[in-house]
């Protein structure tokens, strides 16, 4: 008995092993160019809902191609299409000089727009965009300064891979570019936070934090603040009133096979753009 | 004698007080998981997909299976037959050293450094990308250590009588291997089988980089795919719902204790065995 | 023309048989291999790092911008040890004497219950344990010492439990290991069951408990995920105990998807000064183990 449940339990092991491979084998793996209708998307937190918008409702329509968004961050989508481990990249900033000398192609699909955001309980509702470098660069230290309640700042930022970051922090001078060379004079101990979602989870649960995130994330968990009297709407980056936006890239690198050709002329088609400006600006 | 009864006291009060902090965190921490998470838990969650609106965790089920097939399809065959090399046929020497160095030291190594070295290695050198296949093979060479040692174990646990007794009847070596020891030490093996198991599915920092974090079903296993438990680790750090995470961190709770009752089960089945030889 | 095929036989069997014994040395030399490829590649990638950097700017440096090329990882070391330190220093205390209670006097059928629960616990993925650390004591810790929260405690603390499992079932295993001779021995010579247990049993398990905070000690150090969930990860040196850090194994994790050049560089060199923690931390605690052998 004992014997015959354990020769069962190794068969069953085996076939759960035999048939992962099989699938595997099934299905030829993909050349690196995504030409079996397979694309991998990999970069920005900030452009990859909109990017899993976009793939869902191209692969409605295409039900050969099967498209995989992944958000790691800005930086790693530039960097993993320039190492060919994925067939688009995606950023949310412009691209460094360095990158640019990496000759890739850049595909603008939209703007959009980086709101500050505090607290819903946070009696602070508008702010200069002098007062949000002094914060982020840790010279206003306590709520009170703004006419909030006697309580430290708590500064949220991102990872410095990320694009809403480098855009953030470029926008708003807390980081200053000498001889090729960027220094950031962002506040040594302020929360790092990964990802558009993590710091929207962090100010959402801590009444004296600040922060900054993609428009298209805002919700009513959070309270965006009016900057220099402009509110964070699309349609005020639309008309460039709201002095903090920064453009949607997505990136290619040498020859594009036919698959994501047509992709990118879905995004950039009015179809594409229908749903980029439910959150974001359309490029056109 | 004053004395020690005011440190007799103060231990008593220490003991008592460790163990219910242990075991009433521990409880706690349990506890309110399941019961955050059950009530989320209905047959939808578990099979549909990660779409849209939708919010199932049916591909991370799949891609975590995926994962647990092919890294034990790698690291047990060559585990079982490095611990039959170890145990049957080394003579110690220095070789034997090194090898059991290693596996020592391989079981030591942090899990993000396997993450780091399968990134760079697997995804991006050898052009894998984010897969299941970058994932599974770093997996493997983590839970290789576990295997062999396991295995080791199991088969030092087979009495020599059987080995003296099969080559008295004229058996060669890998008869005797095959057709005696193995099969005495399955159970054994089996452990290591399910104690790997029970280690790839709490493993995120080497998964989160090798086998990416998409949220569709792989379609095999060069596609890339969110195993449970990255999947709760994105839950978490996004915030985007506490359902959803307490709900697949419940899942997660239990599957690690179906693993471990199972391991019990063939561990008390051995210990009965042997105890009665 | 019998004789010779049963030779023939036979010669092809022991050849199967050398054959299949390669193959089976092979086997174990993967393990080998599998090793000096991982660590042949950190050190490959890590070592000329830091030599760039500067060994001394690299370790005790206390900045880290890798945008301005400033590779400073002291912050990180001092969080990674206070960290492993303080979950090991208070799981240690906190298991020992929870094993105590397991082994010695908790009646039997209460031990039966919580032995499998506890080692159902050390089983539990770390994701888990910084999902709780997230939403329990992290609001907390902000409601009690403001500061977000997110803090060198809040690792403590989730570190503590994650190795509070693996402490307990091995010192329990370990306690019961002792022979009963021991026990009885000191009993009969009249003294207390609690100093039984302190100065014969304990000393008598010694080994086991050590071993126990080895692998909790690897697990602490090694702890990844979980960690970035709860500790803010500002590279800095904490102000206190509430202030953010940001450990060894973060940096790796946070930083590892997009660098490239020297910061790809200067994670491996991260990941080299973490081995090397390892292996002086297991070194210490094996000589630790080896000396009590001795003595007994």
């Amino acid at each position: 008995m004992k014997k015959r449940i354990s020769k069962l339990s190794v068969v069953l092991i085996s076939a759960l092993c035999l048939s992962g491979i099989f699938t595997g084998c099934g299905v030829t793996p993909s050349t690196p160019n995504g030409t079996n209708g397979k694309l991998s998307i990999v970069g920005s937190t900030s452009v990859q809902p909109l990017a899993q918008e976009l793939a869902d409702a191209y692969t409605a329509k295409n039900k050969d191609v099967k498209i995989d968004v992944q958000g790691v961050g800005s930086t790693a989508g530039i960097k993993a299409i320039n190492d060919g481990t994925c067939d688009i990249g995606t950023s949310s900033r412009e691209l460094k000089t360095e990158e640019k000398a990496w000759k890739l192609t850049e595909h603008i699909i939209a703007l959009d727009g980086i709101a500050v955001v505090v607290n819903p309980k946070n009696s602070v509702s508008e702010i200069s965009k002098e007062q949000i470098t002094k914060i982020f660069k840790g010279e206003i230290k306590n709520w009170k300064e703004l006419g909030g309640i006697d309580k430290e700042i708590i500064v949220v930022s991102r990872e410095a891979g990320s694009g809403t970051r480098g855009a953030f922090d470029e926008l708003l001078k807390i980081e200053e570019k000498k001889d090729g060379k960027t220094t950031s004079y962002l506040k040594a101990d302020a929360l790092i936070a990964e990802g558009n979602g993590s710091v929207k989870a962090n100010i959402a649960s801590k009444e004296n934090a600040i922060g900054y995130i993609s428009l298209g994330f805002l919700d009513n968990s959070l309270k965006a603040l009016k900057v220099d009297g402009v509110e964070a709407t699309v349609a005020n980056v639309k008309n460039k009133s709201y002095p903090i936006s920064r453009p949607f890239i997505m990136l290619t690198k040498g020859e594009e096979n036919a698959t994501v050709k047509s992709f990118l002329e879905y995004i950039k088609g009015d179809e594409g753009q229908k749903i980029v400006s439910e959150k974001y600006i359309s490029i056109k | 004698m004053r004395k020690v009864r005011i440190a007799d006291s103060i231990l008593k009060f220490l003991i008592i007080g460790s163990s219910l902090i242990s075991i009433g965190a521990l409880l706690w921490i349990v506890g309110y998981i399941v019961i955050n998470g059950l009530p989320h838990i209905t047959w939808e969650f578990i099979s549909t997909e990660y779409k849209g609106d939708q919010t199932g965790i049916l591909p991370m089920i799949i891609s975590t299976a995926y994962i647990i097939g092919l890294s034990l399809l790698i690291s047990v065959p060559i585990g079982i037959c490095s611990a039959i090399y170890l145990v049957e046929y080394s003579k110690p020497g220095n070789l034997i050293r090194c090898i059991r160095f290693a596996t020592e030291s391989l079981a030591g190594i942090p899990s993000i450094i396997y993450g780091l070295f399968g990134y760079i290695f697997f995804v991006t050198a050898l052009k894998l990308r984010m897969s299941i296949l970058s994932g599974s093979i770093t997996l493997s060479i983590m839970i290789l250590p576990l295997i062999i040692r396991t295995t080791e174990e199991a088969l030092k646990a087979v009495p020599n009588s059987y080995r003296e007794g099969s080559f008295a009847l004229g058996a060669s070596k890998l008869t005797t291997i095959t057709r005696i020891i193995l099969p005495s030490a399955i159970q054994g093996i089996l452990t290591a089988v399910i104690l790997s198991v029970g280690r790839i599915v709490g493993e995120t920092a080497a998964l989160y980089l090798t086998a990416g974090m998409v949220t569709r079903i792989p379609d095999d296993i060069m596609s890339s795919g969110r195993s449970l438990s990255v999947h709760l680790y994105m839950l978490a750090k996004e915030g985007i719902s506490f359902e959803q995470a307490f709900a697949t961190a419940t899942v997660l709770l239990i599957i690690v204790a179906v693993i471990n009752f199972i391991a019990n089960m063939l561990a008390s089945r051995i210990k009965k065995a042997t105890t009665a030889r | 023309m019998e004789k010779s095929k049963l030779k023939i036989k036979s010669w092809k069997k022991a050849k199967i048989e050398k054959v299949v014994e390669h193959m089976f040395l092979i086997c174990a030399l993967i393990a080998i291999l599998s090793l000096l490829v991982i660590i042949g590649f950190i050190f490959a990638k890590g070592l000329p790092a830091i030599l760039k950097i500067g060994i001394v700017n690299f370790i005790f440096g206390m900045e880290w911008k890798p945008s301005e090329e400033v590779f400073g990882i002291f912050p990180m070391i001092v969080a990674s040890l206070l960290g492993t330190a303080g979950a090991v220093l208070l799981s240690t205390v906190i298991g020992v004497f929870t094993a105590i209670f397991l082994a010695e006097i908790a009646p039997n059928w209460v031990a039966n219950i919580f032995r499998p629960g506890v080692e159902l616990l050390a089983g539990i993925p770390s994701v888990i344990y910084g999902f709780f650390g997230l939403i329990v004591f992290v609001p907390l810790i902000d409601k009690w010492f403001g500061g977000g929260g997110n803090s060198l405690l809040a690792v403590i603390v989730i570190l503590t439990i994650m190795v509070l499992p693996t402490i307990i079932s091995i010192s329990e295993m370990a306690l019961r290991a002792v022979p009963k001779e021991y026990k009885e021995g000191s009993l009969a010579l009249g003294a207390t069951h609690l100093q039984t247990i302190f100065k014969v049993l304990i000393p008598a398990a010694k080994s086991g408990i050590l071993a126990s905070i080895v692998l909790g000690t690897g697990r602490a150090i090694g702890e990844t995920m979980a960690v970035i969930l709860v500790a803010g990860n500002s590279p800095i040196l904490p102000e206190s105990i509430f202030g953010r850090v940001r450990t060894l194994t973060s940096n790796i994790a946070l930083e590892m998807g997009y660098a490239f050049g020297l910061h790809q560089e200067a994670l491996f060199a991260t990941g080299v000064v973490l081995f090397v923690f390892i292996i002086v931390l297991n070194l210490i605690l094996n000589l630790m183990l080896y000396r009590m052998g001795e003595k007994a």
